[in-house]
């Protein structure tokens, strides 16, 4: 394994605790406004110093990092098991359900992604709270994110249909779904933890492109997308200190295409 | 003969380097304009268009506060005040040619009095009941007749640009420095200079002074700044509190804080009976106490310190300070209170258990807040009052939109619960906010074209306006919008929150400019601003 793949899967691995210790850690309130210390650079109480409105900045990176980091996961799983459903299986069964999946992918490929989140997401209720408003918007991340997963799942399936081994169990009398379950599953796996590792960065960045719009998870909460679009201020306060989020994302993102290879090499 | 044209385009060259014609002034629109037809102007974007376009009869000079002619050379006000008689400049073209004369003045009266028509504009002239009548006297004279005596009546004639009766380009015909040349929607506005505008300066050259002005369609204030640091832009016609600190510190000679302005910026909740709302949350928003514990509990000292730094001042109700005669000085301070707030809800019914508050029905109160997207200051405002009311066990969701479907939401669905925007104000004379206080105006935007008033108060306030409208004495017009003013703080259907200072940025490659607290403070002299070549050139 190279020293890389390591030392991302360290980095992605501390990340992780870091926002799991968040919770644990009642000192942290990321919605507090400390009305008296706004755009403060970092102090030994504020150690990245506060937001415009005065709110604990390391405390809303690391719960931000832990809204995006659990939810994106959630919304790579959502669209992994509906990439298996039109990918993997119209792959292994073959003939018509094959074409009109291949089909399906060309479309929900072909549709302008970023439009459809925002009309899907400018149309939810006005009154939708902001912990549904993150479960919402990587809900829809996930529904709308299957295409490119199904069509992998999809060649390698069909690869997997055509080769010598499964067509000898076939001869051996084994039936077709033993045969997805027993032989097919498994072999499709490791393909499957690739897609779900590329999967999580992109859905983090599609959450950050929804929050520069306005459309992402609602305030209080902040997520890396809403953080990110502090950014945009930092020219009017030149408090640059909001630029952590940025490479956080950064990390976040080399970190899970690493591991995504490592899954590959391992596979 | 070809060495003539050479020669005389090579002189016409240097007469428009040296003189500076082909100069175009850049600035950007906020949002797009919703229309271009003056009387139906209801927008900032659109105001912008009218103003820098529309030719008036009698305009407001806004340094000065007085009125001055345009249009018309003179105008007499008889003694009841229910006519005006004006005398119109001879000689005076729109920008397609087409002769000026009164018809056209009787023309645009009698399309922005028509009641389909909804003009915002026309409601300041709805004195009284019966129609407004414009006799033509001559083709140079024309009398407007009232059914009532109309105050300060000759000053709401600078929200009227004159349309002409007869052009075929219809609204697009008009008689101020420059009339609309291209539009490209969602992207730019490009005005050009009017070559039949009849104003000329001292020395006798017809103005304006610039050739074309571009507006672009530009949300984004960061990418304004941007653009305005870079010189790509002159100027910025409001500017955000952090920018202009920034500014202050790295050019101080572009940035120019010219004082309290008179626009404000306030919350208001949906009180529309039928609009797509549960009816317990409409039963709140409905409720006067309701509404002044929701006023009670926002700390709106810290808004001005926080989000504007500074920069503004608590808003104690309709009036801006700045407007010194009509501003009512008997309005308290408002000063957060969560005790006050607290036993006002409780009043009504409320109760406060487990931190959570709830109606009497049991429900959870809970409301979002729209406000526009890209707005930084409002989201911050939003973000601030989403923390206080929490205090009061009231949750907030705070949900930014893009602006046309805000305003469609808050003008045609009614699908909102609260919003947070702000109030501009072209004018001192509370004549002009005639389309925000008569309960029948579209503009009355807590609840809108009611066929009568819901409230005894909201007719009331009805009464004071139309009777204030009516009156030529100041000092009881005075008396009467004051009483406005009371009601209007004491029901809460607009929860004032600030009003902030005029924050401009004005590049120094425009001469000219002179930053005023009235609308608009930059360009309100735009036929004599001007760019200075060899200074735009060391400028970028």
């Amino acid at each position: 394994m190279k020293p890389a793949r390591v030392a991302a899967t360290v980095v992605v691995v501390i990340i992780g605790l870091l926002c799991v210790a968040e919770s644990l850690l009642p000192r942290f309130d990321y919605t507090a406004q400390d009305r008296l210390e706004c755009s403060s650079r970092p102090t030994g109480k504020h150690w990245l110093g506060t937001d415009a409105l005065g709110r604990d900045r390391f405390a809303r990176l690391l719960h931000g990092t832990r809204v995006s980091l659990s939810m994106a996961p959630a919304a790579a799983a959502v669209s992994l098991c509906l990439a298996f459903l039109f990918g993997a299986v119209p792959g292994y069964v073959g003939g018509l359900s094959e074409r009109a999946a291949k089909a399906m992918i060309d479309l929900m490929l072909a549709m302008p992604w970023l439009f459809l989140l925002l009309i899907a997401r400018a149309a939810l209720p006005l009154n939708t709270s902001p912990q549904m408003s993150v479960a919402v918007t990587f809900l829809m991340l996930g529904l709308l994110g299957w295409g490119v997963p199904a069509r992998v799942l999809l060649a390698q399936s069909r690869r997997l249909r055509e080769s010598e081994f499964l067509l000898l169990a076939c001869a051996t009398g084994v039936s077709r779904s033993r045969l997805l379950v027993r032989q097919v599953l498994p072999n499709l796996l490791p393909v499957m933890w690739t897609q779900f590792w590329i999967a999580i960065p992109m859905f983090v960045l599609a959450e950050a492109n929804l929050s520069m719009l306005g459309l992402g998870v609602a305030e209080p909460i902040p997520s890396l997308g809403s953080l990110l679009k502090e950014i945009e201020s930092a020219m009017a306060t030149q408090s640059y200190a909001c630029s952590f989020s940025a490479l956080l994302v950064l990390v976040v993102f080399v970190g899970s295409v690493q591991i995504a290879f490592m899954r590959k090499e391992v596979g | 003969m070809s060495r003539r044209v050479t020669c005389a385009r090579i002189l016409l060259l240097v007469l428009v380097a040296t003189f500076g014609f082909g100069d175009e002034l850049d600035f950007y629109l906020r949002s797009e304009p919703k229309t271009f037809n003056p009387i139906l102007v209801a927008d900032d974007s659109s105001e912008t268009i009218r103003y820098l376009t529309g030719g008036v009869l009698i305009r407001i000079n806004r340094q000065t506060q007085q009125i001055e002619p345009d249009l018309a050379t003179s105008w007499k006000v008889s003694r009841d005040g229910k006519s005006i008689t004006f005398t119109l400049r001879p000689g005076v073209k729109f920008s397609d040619g087409t002769a000026f004369t009164a018809e056209d003045v009787k023309y645009t009266m009698d399309r922005l009095m028509d009641p389909s028509t909804h003009s915002p504009t026309g409601d300041a002239f709805r004195s009284g009941q019966g129609t407004v009548r414009t006799i033509v006297l001559s083709r140079e004279r024309l009398s407007v007749v009232f059914p009532a005596a109309v105050a300060g009546m000759e000053r709401l004639f600078d929200q009227v640009p004159i349309m002409s009766a007869t052009s075929p380009q219809r609204e697009f015909a008009v008689l101020g420095p420059f009339f609309v040349a291209e539009h490209q929607s969602g992207a730019y506005v490009l005005l050009r200079r009017n070559p039949y505008f009849w104003k000329r300066d001292e020395s006798g050259r017809q103005l304006p002074y610039l050739d074309a002005i571009r507006l672009e369609v530009q949300p984004n204030r960061d990418i304004e700044m941007l653009k305005f640091s870079r010189n790509e832009i002159q100027l910025i016609t409001s500017m955000d509190a952090d920018y202009f600190d920034r500014l202050s510190k790295a050019a101080p000679g572009k940035a120019v804080d010219a004082g309290p302005s008179l626009d404000s910026e306030q919350l208001w909740f949906n009180q529309v009976p039928g609009s797509p709302i549960e009816p317990y949350r409409l039963e709140w928003f409905q409720s006067h106490k309701f509404r002044r514990a929701i006023s009670s509990a926002i700390n709106r000292g810290d808004l001005c310190r926080v989000v504007y730094g500074g920069h503004a001042i608590p808003a104690r109700g309709p009036i801006s300070p700045a407007n010194k005669y009509w501003f009512n000085t008997r309005l308290p301070v408002p000063q957060q209170n969560t005790a006050q707030a607290l036993q006002l809800l409780r009043e009504d019914g409320f109760q406060l258990k487990a931190g959570r508050l709830s109606d009497r029905h049991g429900h959870p109160v809970e409301f979002s807040i729209v406000t526009n997207a890209g707005n930084r200051m409002r989201e911050r405002m939003a973000t601030m009052i989403q923390a206080d009311l929490k205090g009061i066990g009231i949750s907030v969701n705070v949900v930014t939109l893009d602006f046309p479907s805000l305003i469609q939401r808050i003008t045609e669905t009614f699908n909102y619960e609260a919003a947070l925007l702000g109030m501009t104000n072209m004018e001192l004379d509370p004549n002009t906010q005639m389309n925000i206080w008569l309960s029948s105006s579209d503009e009355h935007q807590w609840n809108p074209r009611q066929k009568s008033p819901a409230t005894p108060w909201e007719a009331e306030i009805d009464r004071l306006m139309r009777l204030q409208a009516s009156t030529l004495n100041d000092a009881r017009r005075k008396q009467m919008f004051d009483r406005v003013q009371e009601i209007v703080v004491e029901q809460a259907p607009f929860i004032y929150l600030v009003n902030k200072d005029t924050l401009v940025g004005v590049a120094p490659t425009l001469v000219g400019v002179t930053p005023v607290a009235a609308r608009p403070q930059t360009y309100w002299n735009i036929e004599r601003l001007s760019i200075s070549r060899g200074r735009a050139k060391n400028g970028k």
